[in-house]
């Protein structure tokens, strides 16, 4: 067996530039939680069942723990920590994405654990249909999801209403 | 009403970082020096282990340490997890740290590697090689008592753990021989995985001349920490246990687990920290898994359908090892609840417990009482199909009434209060329970079987009765509450300071909490049972009380010619009843910080108070479940689903109702999918999602949940508890609605999971055994 050896990648995460030395078996998960210390990514499987692990790739959600981190070069990702970043920290829920704002209203989470796929899931079902959005859609569509502690339902409802806020006359305040 | 007080639906406060990517797990932090830990696990079920060769796993860079059984006691490490619930004359045999002679399920560790990096751990796993010779398995609980059933214990004939049994067998015996009619049934209720969705974890850190602290996943930190005492032979003064953010434990958590006996013994020998987490297919073999028992059970009756005797007989199996609290869920939780919401005058039940080569049993949410419920509401509803009564009558035949509260029933246990008639009615009208037979015609027509299925449950809450609460003023002007509970995702963080908040008058937001901690709060029953709103929500009561007479009498002390007893306290204030004189709580603390306090005094505003519960409270309430099943194809569809509870006083609502979703789909989810299921070698079949059936957002429908606040008179605050009840009455009303569903077709009984295949199957023999009666007929 030949010598394996890092490979040279550059990619935007959150929004900066990175331009990172990566074995070419590191998993985009393991890159973001292990190299960038991004550890709102998580990872609930080895399978890709269960999402835990989704970020959005470009604006598109896919799972990171079946993706190559190489494969990831060139590409923007954006993790639960830059979706709505605020420079005044966390509490400032103003600042917040409309999906993360959903999911506190309806009480959409308990462990928290799932949390960040299932709103990098949502944020991409929401973009896929905008408002022709429905709860059978969205139940179809979070089948790649698992949650232990909700039962979905307010997950559901979350999705919807962050859908809702997502629309571009919801953003204009006018929706 | 206040804005954040009790029976509000306060938003909570750890969504903050929750939603932000700032949770913290076990496995988010990280030492400089780290090393990583890794289990080699058994393939075989059962087999005697000859030489374990690690020659070749230490000589590759990067691996530190081969621990073994034999390693680990030559370091002083004890390598059994004692059952902390050893039954009564039982056959007793805790779980290994590491196997030592023989394995004797799939999974079990037999030794542990700790190297520089996972790559590293990996690569010197794959060479680790022990000798085991394979011996012949038993995985099935009903058999594990033959004759010709491998043994899994030399000491265990039959593999008998432990015969429990509880009640008048006489009387019992009499009951059924004047019966005018009995109905019996056998039920196997299946092995099933917690599968919190955040995988066990630890970092074990070790400084020579400080001791350990160990950082991981719990449901209560001070139970692990007196284990890790007497596993490692170290002193208590020695070890921190931190619990940072959990995701998820049901359970299956608040045990002591080989893997983190390993990462604390090797970051003893190796001065570094340790850490290890579980992949998935890690905590589908090395997790303790739930239920597993099959049971024999028969009910009396009279002429009028009113019961007279409840006899049970079950099977538990134990799995290989008896895990911390193994036995006790099979036999004493659920013991107070077994007659249900019924007048049952006598009862007796037997309990086997069995070993197997199968891992660990150990509590699952419900621990006991889901497998209880599960029963008795099977046969109540079989009993009322073969009396031709409808399911609401015999339950209204036999319900124990308001008016009878508090109510003893055959085991002894008391339930305070309970409306369990009208809460049934209530259910039955959310569920449109009268327009049934219509939506059932209207199923037809589409060539789909609907049936509706019912079950009322009466739970009891467990685990320690006594927890103490620590209240401390801050720097900072703010309140912070030390309790030695453990959120597992449910939100403590937003509920004891609203319990707080409400009793003392003052904004929930200056109140902040400490969990999860030895160093901070050493002691602490944890999360379990139930029981953390009713036994913290009752200590923040017992805490505010105690607050505002301290403040009394410190304000008294400090104030010339203030008494005590005309002092009093509201909206945040002490003020005086005969003056104008007046003090905020916060100021007064501030101010006994800085002042010479008498001795009786000493520590001002600080206190600590204790809530120890009279007994256990009693959840109870009605789960009625709608499901359509295609005959063609065996699929079963949620289509409706009504829960009415009665949990007494409610705190927060929409925790409550979060609470109560995720139970019931955990029932739904063992109910139609989910089970471990293991080959005849041992072999676990189910290692990963995508063979276990974990239930998913498209097979759910909604969930219509309401709740009747009847108070719990046996606590100050009224409350009964809510984090199990989902997941107790899910079970019995989805098979119910399942059976009601295909009674016509014939199939009249149908174990969980009723997955595509057994219900098709069932449907497709039933249908068989129908032509063969025709024939004979014929």
């Amino acid at each position: 067996m030949g010598e394996v050896n890092p490979i040279e990648i550059e990619l935007t995460v959150n929004g900066e530039t990175r331009r990172c030395r990566v074995m070419p078996h590191r998993l985009l998960v393991e890159f973001l939680r292990e190299d960038l210390g991004l550890t709102g990514t998580h990872v609930g499987c080895d399978t890709a069942q269960c999402g835990a692990c989704t970020v959005l790739w470009n604006g598109r959600p896919v799972k990171a723990c079946n993706t190559l981190a190489v494969e990831a070069a060139g590409a923007a990702i954006t993790t639960i920590e830059g979706l709505a970043p605020s420079p005044k920290g966390i509490a400032d829920e103003a600042a917040w994405h409309p999906m993360q704002r959903a999911f506190h209203e309806h009480h959409g989470l308990q462990c928290g654990f799932c949390t960040p796929g299932m709103i990098m899931a949502a944020i991409g079902i929401a973009e896929r249909h905008g408002d022709a959005l429905d709860e059978e859609t969205v139940r179809a569509e979070l089948e790649g999801n698992l949650c232990r502690c909700t039962g979905y339902q307010n997950i559901v409802d979350a999705v919807l209403a962050g859908a809702r806020a997502m629309t571009p006359a919801a953003q204009r305040g006018d929706g | 009403m206040k804005k954040f007080g009790i029976g509000q639906p306060v938003k909570r406060r750890e969504d903050l970082r929750f939603l932000t990517g700032r949770g913290c797990y076990t496995d988010d932090l990280s030492r400089p020096g780290q090393l990583v830990g890794m289990a080699v696990r058994a393939p075989l079920a059962h087999a005697e282990i000859g030489e374990i060769d690690t020659t070749d796993a230490e000589a590759l860079p990067g691996v530190h340490l081969v621990l073994t059984a034999e390693r680990l006691k030559a370091m002083g490490v004890s390598n059994e997890i004692a059952c902390l619930a050893p039954p009564k004359d039982g056959v007793v045999h805790g779980r290994p740290v590491l196997a030592e002679g023989r394995v004797r399920h799939v999974g079990e560790a037999v030794a542990f590697i700790v190297a520089e990096s996972r790559e590293a751990a990996e690569a010197a796993r794959d060479l680790v090689f022990a000798d085991l010779e394979p011996l012949d398995t038993i995985v099935d609980t009903a058999r594990a008592g033959d004759p010709d059933a491998p043994s899994v214990h030399e000491d265990a004939p039959a593999n008998r753990a432990f015969v429990w049994s509880f009640g008048d067998a006489v009387k019992t015996g009499e009951a059924f021989s004047r019966a005018a009619h009995v109905t019996r049934i056998r039920i196997r209720n299946q092995r099933v995985a917690p599968n919190a969705m955040e995988p066990r974890a630890i970092l074990a850190e070790y400084e020579e001349g400080k001791g350990f602290v160990a950082h991981l996943g719990t449901q209560g930190v001070e139970g692990i920490l007196h284990q890790f005492a007497t596993l490692l032979g170290e002193p208590e003064e020695r070890i921190r246990v931190v619990t940072p953010d959990v995701g998820g434990g049901f359970g299956m958590k608040s045990f002591m687990y080989p893997e983190y006996v390993l990462a604390m013994a090797a970051s003893r020998a190796l001065k570094r920290p340790v850490k290890w987490t579980a992949d998935r297919n890690e905590s589908f073999l090395s997790d303790t898994h739930g239920r597993d028992l099959v049971s024999e059970a028969a009910l009396a009756f009279d002429e009028e359908a009113r019961i007279l005797g409840y006899r049970i007989e079950t099977i538990a199996n134990m799995g290989a090892y008896l895990s911390n609290f193994a036995p006790a869920i099979a036999t004493m939780a659920p013991l107070q609840v077994v007659p249900g919401p019924y007048r049952i005058p006598v009862v007796h039940q037997q309990v086997t417990g069995v070993y197997t080569h199968t891992q660990p049993i150990d509590a699952y949410r419900g621990a006991g009482r889901p497998e209880a419920a599960y029963l008795l509401e099977r046969l109540v509803q079989r009993a009322a199909r073969e009396m031709g009564l409808a399911p609401d009558e015999i339950r209204r035949r036999n319900f124990v009434p308001e008016s009878a509260m508090p109510w003893t029933n055959a085991t002894g246990a008391t339930y305070d209060s309970g409306d369990f008639l009208g809460t049934m009615e209530a259910a039955m009208a959310r569920a449109d329970w009268d327009g049934f037979e219509a939506r059932r015609e209207q199923a037809r027509t589409r060539g789909l079987r609907r049936g509706i299925g019912m079950a009322y449950y009466v739970e009891c809450t467990l685990g320690a009765p006594s927890e103490e609460v620590e209240l401390h003023f801050t720097d900072d002007g703010r309140l912070r509450l030390y309790v030695g509970t453990q959120s597992n995702g449910q939100g403590h963080e937003t509920a004891w300071p609203q319990v707080l908040a409400d009793r003392l008058d003052i904004s929930p937001e200056r109140i902040e909490i400490v969990q999860g901690d030895t160093a901070a709060k050493p002691t602490g029953g944890g999360t379990g049972g139930s029981r953390s709103l009713q036994m913290i929500g009752n200590a923040c009561v017992v805490a505010a009380d105690a607050l505002i007479a301290r403040g009394r009498e410190v304000w008294a002390a400090l104030e010339e010619g203030l008494e005590a007893e005309d002092v009093e306290y509201a909206a945040g204030e002490f003020f005086s009843r005969r003056s104008n004189r007046r003090i905020g709580l916060f100021e007064l603390a501030e101010l006994a910080r800085s002042a010479e306090l008498p001795e009786e005094l000493a520590g001002g505003l600080d206190i600590a108070a204790t809530y120890t519960r009279p007994a256990s409270t009693f959840p109870n309430g009605c789960h009625i479940a709608e499901v359509e099943v295609d005959p063609e194809t065996g699929v079963t569809r949620m289509v409706r689903y009504t829960v009415v509870d009665d949990f007494g006083v409610v705190i927060n609502p929409m925790l409550v109702t979060g609470q109560v979703h995720g139970g019931v789909v955990q029932g739904i989810g063992q109910a139609l999918g989910e089970a471990v299921a293991y080959d005849e070698d041992g072999q676990l079949l189910t290692g990963s999602f995508m063979d276990y059936v974990m239930p998913r957002a498209d097979d759910l429908c909604r969930i219509d949940f309401h709740f009747r606040e009847i108070p719990c008179r046996t606590n100050p605050l009224g409350i009964k508890g809510c984090g199990e009840a989902g997941t107790i009455g899910a079970c019995p009303a989805v098979i119910n609605a399942i059976l009601d569903a295909l009674w016509d077709d014939g199939v009249h009984e149908i174990d969980m999971p009723a997955t595509p295949h057994r219900v098709w199957q069932a449907l497709r023999d039933a249908r068989a055994a129908g032509d063969g009666d025709r024939r004979k007929v014929a």
